[in-house]
């Protein structure tokens, strides 16, 4: 089947509907997502949004700014950043207007929180900045801008997978998918098309991310040429359950939690003195992982506590409800008495497609863009992040280039005119889905899943080195390999999931390549990349963005200088 | 690890004219989700198993079935907490199946939409966000919370009967915006409910509050509206 739409948005998240919301001012709009619109991943934030309301004691952008610009380790654009920060307060009042039940003040206004690495006086002591909806910020906004987009005409297909996304030399037509309930492929004809197609986290083990985050578009763009910025840095959140790898809100230390190691001691003391158990996540998770190393786990495992038990049990049922309900369910645990289990899980993304501040592609590290091609959202690489996102600025980041990408694709719809996919380019994806059917080969793809997720996590997880990352890309070749040895079982068009898992599959162990061949090439540690053989930040050769290039010789790199306007890098203590 | 059986209906569009039974046998640890049992039977057993998840951690409302006869969430039910023996599963009761446990939703969906779904207010917002206390925001706490599972639609027996019935999770949604002191379309709302497929059909039978992986009382909150509704003297000749 083939469709005609002037905006084509892949992913309902909170960044594909806050677009879809702008784009349909303009024109007509289809969103596929491969999930029914609400159950996208962004419905699984808790902790909040952050924008400086200032609603519980003074606050400004500017801290803001120069907070994300720290955190990030100095890799963050701070074009980006500061427009990131400076829209942040009208965000979250559009967010208020529409709907979104946020938690309340007892004079009525938004209530704000503590969250890591968000400061006052560059720096002086923490702030009370995220927004949240108790523990459930991506369910509430999430629900909203769902709802007004039904309200608003645009268009949905639920349970659609892109499959491809279709060029024409420099110029984006749109994409194909598979409706999922049929197994038929239908072409999306787009003048513009967004991916918002959120994170990643499966290609590590243990990870806060949905079975759905497996970054298939990401791996679509990659195969045509797109390059993706800063694939090294990945995020590990300190407190992910035990076991589980479900999140635990940096909401909870917010409130007055606090990490404890195996000898009872608040280790945050020693690494981050001022700001302790709210310094941002990728210290909390080396020093997590440093205790455990030199045997200062609990009972000297692999783990270590959050305690909670001192949050007053009337906050913790207010605004920490979500979080309790899973310890409860999921370790027999109440967190109002015992401390709760915890380790570093693969959380978020700073890496991606790289794109302006309006979203447009670049193709390359000069910023040339691809035509009619837009990304946004935790897919995307702004990159407001740098190395290393700080709390409650992703959900701010989904919403505030979600709408930008938005404005910008309603005007870039009145420049061209309608495109027209090929029939090779459905013929190429059909001949992809026989190949995978049809193949003989004696390899399961949960296997093969299983294995690559492990070898990801124990070789390029909070700390990486040489010889860990090379051994790292030389299995992952064999990986490939094993791919096309995958056989199914399920023949049938309708519904076939075990088809769509090797395809994502395939696309997890592409971009653990390009995540591995990027952490082995910066000689540096920065944020979430944290070398063992190279442990100093080196702002000298490294204050640049990595792009990473497919090239028939492999994983290529270039790098693309850090906009630096107002902070210029310093020592990042806490 | 222990072994456990999962009795599992199932139904293939492409192969099947009716559903049929398979039993898999498979080690589970204690602290298994039943989603997990799942998941590794489509590993490692049988590929061809089909059903919904996304988020694993009762959030997202994918991948509702009936466990043991009672509807629930596969990934929000434990092992530990199932009889040990054998666990049956069947796709959501009250939906037509798709293929194995995966259901047609979208009719479902489609009944939240009728209750208006979006916060109404057209008055000039003011320059930063509407008020609302803390109390006036407890009303709507609750039925915020919920994740669209269908878990209460699919145990509730007006739901069966009246293939037209809005159903509760629906009949929440608008108590959602009714309730919303920041909202202005009260009686539009009230009259999209107050109909005979409306409020009231539900006969206050709980059963999908028993269901509710979310815990929300909804049979109370239809029981609010529906006072509303007498209030606002929408009732009497509705009643169907
Ligand atoms: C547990 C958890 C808690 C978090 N808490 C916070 C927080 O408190 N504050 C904060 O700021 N950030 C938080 N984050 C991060 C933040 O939630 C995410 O980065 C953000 O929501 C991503 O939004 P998105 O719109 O980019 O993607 P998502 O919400 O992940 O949406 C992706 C969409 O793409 C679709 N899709 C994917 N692939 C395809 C395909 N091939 N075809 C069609 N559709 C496809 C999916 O169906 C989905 O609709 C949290 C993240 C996690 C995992
Ligand atoms: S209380 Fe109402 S909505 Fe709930 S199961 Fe009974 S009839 Fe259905
Ligand atoms: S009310 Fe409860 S059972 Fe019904 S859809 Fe919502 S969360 Fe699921
Ligand atoms: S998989 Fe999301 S609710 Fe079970």
């Amino acid at each position: 089947m083939t469709h005609y739409f002037d905006t084509l948005i892949i992913g309902s998240g909170l960044a594909g509907l806050r677009a879809a919301g702008e784009a349909v001012k303009k024109g007509s709009v289809a969103v596929l997502t491969k999930l029914y619109p609400t159950r996208s991943h962004s419905g699984a934030a808790q902790g909040g949004i952050g924008a400086a309301l200032g609603n519980e004691e003074p606050d400004s952008p500017e801290w803001h700014f120069y907070d994300t610009v720290k955190g990030g380790d100095f890799l963050g654009d701070q074009d980006a950043i500061e427009v990131m920060c400076e829209d942040a307060i009208r965000t979250i009042v559009e967010l208020e207007h529409l709907g979104v039940p946020f938690s309340r003040t007892p004079e009525g206004k938004i209530a704000q929180r503590r969250f890591g690495g968000h400061t006052r006086d560059f720096g002086a002591a923490p702030v009370r900045r995220a927004c949240y909806s108790a523990d459930r910020t991506g369910h509430a906004i999430l629900y909203a801008l769902y709802e007004q987009c039904g309200h608003e005409r645009v268009d949905f297909f639920p349970e659609f997978q892109a499959l491809d996304i279709v060029m024409d030399g420099n110029r984006c037509l749109g994409a194909l998918a598979v409706n999922i309930r049929t197994g038929e492929i239908h072409a999306f004809n787009a003048k513009a098309t967004l991916v918002a197609s959120g994170g990643y986290g499966r290609v590590f083990k243990t990870t806060s991310n949905a079975i759905a985050s497996t970054g298939d578009c990401l791996g679509i763009a990659f195969n045509k040429g797109v390059p993706l910025e800063d694939m090294e840095f990945f995020q590990f959140h300190p407190t992910g359950l035990y076991g589980l790898g479900i999140l635990i809100t940096e909401g909870a230390r917010g409130e007055g939690g606090m990490l404890i190691n195996g000898k009872g001691e608040r280790f945050m003391e020693r690494y981050a003195p001022t700001i302790k158990d709210l310094a941002p996540r990728d210290m909390i998770s080396r020093a997590i992982m440093t205790e455990i190393r030199e045997g200062r786990g609990i009972g000297g495992r692999d783990y270590v506590h959050l305690d909670i038990t001192g949050v007053d049990k009337k906050i913790l049922n207010e605004r920490l409800p979500e979080i309790s309900a899973f310890c409860k369910i999921y370790m027999g645990i109440d967190p109002s008495e015992k401390p709760i289990p915890v380790l570093p899980t693969a959380h978020y993304a700073m890496g991606g497609i790289p794109t302006d501040i309006d979203g447009r592609v670049s193709r390359d590290e000069t910023g040339e863009v691809v035509k009619g091609l837009y990304a946004a959202g935790e897919c995307a690489c702004v990159s407001a992040h740098g190395a290393n996102r700080l709390g409650c600025n992703s959900l701010l980041d989904t919403v505030v280039f979600g709408r930008r990408a938005g404005m910008a694709m309603g005007e870039f719809i009145g420049s061209v005119g309608k495109s027209e996919i090929k029939r090779d380019a459905v013929d190429a994806v059909k001949e992809n889905i026989e190949a995978v059917i049809n193949s003989k080969g004696k390899e399961k793809a949960g296997e093969v899943r299983a294995e690559f997720q492990k070898l990801m996590m124990d070789k390029c997880s909070v700390f990486r080195n040489e010889k860990d990352l090379t051994t790292l890309i030389q299995e992952l070749s064999s990986f490939k390999e094993r791919l096309k040895d995958i056989s199914i079982k399920d023949k049938g068009s309708a519904f076939n999931t075990e088809l769509l898992e090797v395809i994502e599959l395939g696309h997890l162990i592409a971009l653990g390549e390009v995540i591995a061949a990027s952490a082995l090439q910066r000689k540096e540690s920065r944020g979430a990349h944290a070398r063992e053989d190279y442990p100093k930040r080196d702002d000298e050769n490294w204050l640049k963005h990595t792009f990473a290039f497919k090239t028939d010789r492999g994983v290529e790199f270039k790098y693309k200088p850090v906009v630096v306007t107002r902070f210029k890098p310093e020592d990042r203590k806490y | 690890m222990e072994q456990y059986i999962l009795k599992i209906k199932r139904f293939d569009p492409e192969k099947d004219r009716k559903p049929r039974w398979e039993k898999f046998r498979i080690e589970m640890e204690f602290t298994d989700r039943v989603l997990d049992g799942f998941i590794k039977i489509k590993d490692a057993i049988d590929g061809s198993l089909t059903f919904r998840r996304s988020c694993a951690h009762g959030i997202c409302g994918s991948c509702a079935v009936k466990i043991n006869g009672k509807s629930g969430l596969a990934c929000q039910t434990i092992i530990k907490d199932v009889p040990p023996g054998e666990i049956v599963i069947e796709p959501l009761p009250a939906f037509p199946v798709i293929k194995d446990l995966v259901v047609d939703i979208e009719p479902f969906f489609g009944k939240n939409r009728e209750a208006m779904p979006y916060l109404i207010n057209n008055e000039p917002p003011p320059e930063l966000e509407r008020l609302q206390s803390p109390e006036e925001q407890e009303k709507i706490l609750q039925s915020i919370t919920c994740i669209m599972c269908g878990c209460c639609a699919s145990s509730c027996p007006s739901y069966w009967a009246d293939k037209e019935y809005m159903g509760p999770s629906a009949l929440l949604k608008a108590y959602r915006f009714i309730m919303d002191s920041r909202d202005r379309a009260l009686e539009e709302r009230m009259n999209s409910i107050a109909k005979p497929h409306g409020l009231w059909r539900c006969h206050s039978i709980y059963n999908c509050v028993e269901v509710c992986p979310k815990e929300i009382d909804i049979t109370s909150h239809i029981a609010k509206l529906k006072r509303l509704a007498v209030k606002k003297k929408l009732s009497g000749f509705f009643k169907g």
